[in-house]
């Protein structure tokens, strides 16, 4: 039984009812309890970085029994992104610390990662933590020439329209950098793909 | 791994076997220990390594075929030179943000090589180390564009430009490929290089439009630059074979659509595209400019000291 992320079947709804958890859903709940080292307010699931949780059985080398063996499938944000390491390592610890000796954590490039797999409640503490969510849904990839019109990002410390783009690479691969005309703050946005 | 559970490595053994058998000696040293040693590891012991990186949503990735392998390297090779060249831009570029940028653009490129000489590699049990660090000039597939010299800011920009309006076509009829794992990494990658585009492009158009002394050098970068393009699409007996199995399309093929959008944009900057003959360009058959030489040296001058480092 593998329990692939919400989004990718279609599920309405944020959380679908789990009144019973199967092993499972209790595994990818606490995948789910990892955070993103660059964006500590967001968790993988928040990302939309944790893609599946698969449980099995092993047989135990040193007693003969069984132990559970997770294997968790994990997408980077954009192709060279350092988090990737760190967030493994802190999905091994989390498993191990749960009683799960052994974790097998695989990236995959496909589907490619989109801002549109970020949830809601994400975006949400995106903007209290003072980075601007990205705002619209991506574009599958222009087949035009460059459009230089860019829609307005909302100031996440003043809510203002009255920003600008002060850069599009910012401190990591995933955002750019904007400040307010308003308040003057400059702010990261966490760029659409 | 440095520090290898004993559990995990009997779960990699298991796993490297369903990715090609992937196990990486380390060139020309006997007592490597380790048999998954590599010299770019940020989190000793930990770190995600190539045989790591399962580019299908299936468990184990199948073998490149000896074509689909060739062509990652060539990809490959062109996304690594390129990242090297851009990130000695960072502390050098003519504003902080543009150091931020270039360093970002060259992440992206790190990360796309990454990817494709993992999988190149997979035919013979190589990982993207020993691709990297461990191969001599003649042995690299890029293509001259890339390994030309940064020159000044304008020149980096021309070369940019025509490189990520070459790589966006690339990529987005890449992600159509037969070959699951190269239709995967395009995919990723085309939107990544979609934000290069813009970026270049707008440089190319603030440049032009800027004053006297910026317009003379955006003029001289494209003279610099241009004698390159050809040789991005060339085709060859590789990629007419590559073209029949519905793996890549023809180098060739790319060029209408390269030539059209590029020349929006230059239309609009008000300059004409330079008429300079093309250079001989053997890139892809081994045979490079005198650049690439250097920066092979400096790339690979740590693996090489220290087989096996990391940090």
């Amino acid at each position: 039984m593998y329990v692939s992320h919400p989004t990718a079947a279609a599920v309405a709804g944020e959380n679908p009812p789990r009144e019973q958890k199967t092993a499972e859903q209790k595994a990818w709940d606490l995948a789910a309890t990892v955070c993103d080292p660059e964006i500590p307010v967001l968790t993988i699931e928040d990302l939309g970085i944790l893609r599946g949780v698969k449980v099995t059985k092993e047989p135990d080398t040193a007693d003969g029994g069984m132990v559970p063996a997770v294997q968790v499938t994990i997408t980077p944000t954009y192709s060279g992104c350092p988090a990737m390491d760190a967030i493994r390592d802190d999905l091994t610890t989390a498993f191990n610390n749960a009683g799960y000796p052994r974790v097998d954590v695989e990236l995959v490039l496909s589907p490619a990662w989109t801002t549109d797999w970020m949830s809601e409640s994400g975006k949400a503490k995106l903007q209290q933590y003072g980075i601007a969510p990205p705002s619209g849904h991506s574009a599958a990839a222009r087949h035009a020439g460059p459009i230089r019109l860019s829609l307005a990002v909302k100031c996440p410390q003043c809510s203002s329209l009255n920003t600008k783009e002060l850069t599009r690479f910012g401190s990591t691969s995933c955002k750019a950098l904007y400040v307010c005309q308003d308040c003057k703050e400059p702010f990261d946005y966490f760029k659409v793909l | 791994m440095s520090t290898p559970e004993t559990t995990e490595t009997a779960a990699l053994a298991e796993e490297t076997a369903g990715h090609g058998d992937i196990s990486v000696g380390v060139a020309g040293s006997s007592n490597s220990g380790e048999a998954t040693a590599s010299a770019t590891r940020i989190t000793p012991g930990n770190a995600l390594r190539p045989e790591d990186i399962a580019l299908a949503v299936s468990r184990g990735t199948a073998k490149p075929s000896e074509d689909a392998a060739e062509l990652a390297l060539r990809l490959g090779d062109d996304a690594l030179i390129l990242a090297q060249r851009l990130g000695h831009w960072i502390s050098r570029a003519p504003e902080l943000e543009e150091d931020i940028a270039l360093g970002n653009i060259a992440l992206d490129q790190l990360g796309h090589a990454r990817s494709f000489l993992s999988y190149a590699g997979g035919l013979d049990g190589r990982s993207e180390d020993d691709l990297a660090y461990f191969r001599r000039e003649h042995e690299f597939r890029s293509v001259e564009l890339f390994e030309q010299p940064n020159g000044d800011f304008a020149v980096t920009i021309a070369r940019q430009f025509v490189v990520s309006y070459y790589q966006f076509e690339l990529y987005r009829r890449l992600a159509q490929s037969t070959d699951a794992t190269l239709a995967g990494i395009a995919a990723k990658a085309v939107k990544e290089v979609d934000y290069h585009r813009d970026h270049s492009a707008q440089w190319v158009l603030r440049l032009a439009h800027g004053t006297e002394e910026s317009r003379t050098r955006m003029i001289h970068g494209f003279k610099v630059i241009w004698p390159y393009v050809d040789e991005l699409f060339r085709d060859d007996e590789l990629t007419a074979r590559l073209s029949e199995s519905g793996v890549a399309v023809q180098p060739s093929s790319l060029r209408a659509d390269f030539d059209r959008l590029t020349g929006e944009v230059l239309a609009e900057a008000e300059l004409d595209v330079p008429q300079v003959p093309a250079a001989p360009g053997g890139g892809r058959r081994g045979f490079h400019s005198e650049h690439l030489g250097y920066l092979l040296a400096e790339m690979q001058v740590l693996a090489r000291e220290f087989p096996g480092a990391s940090w």
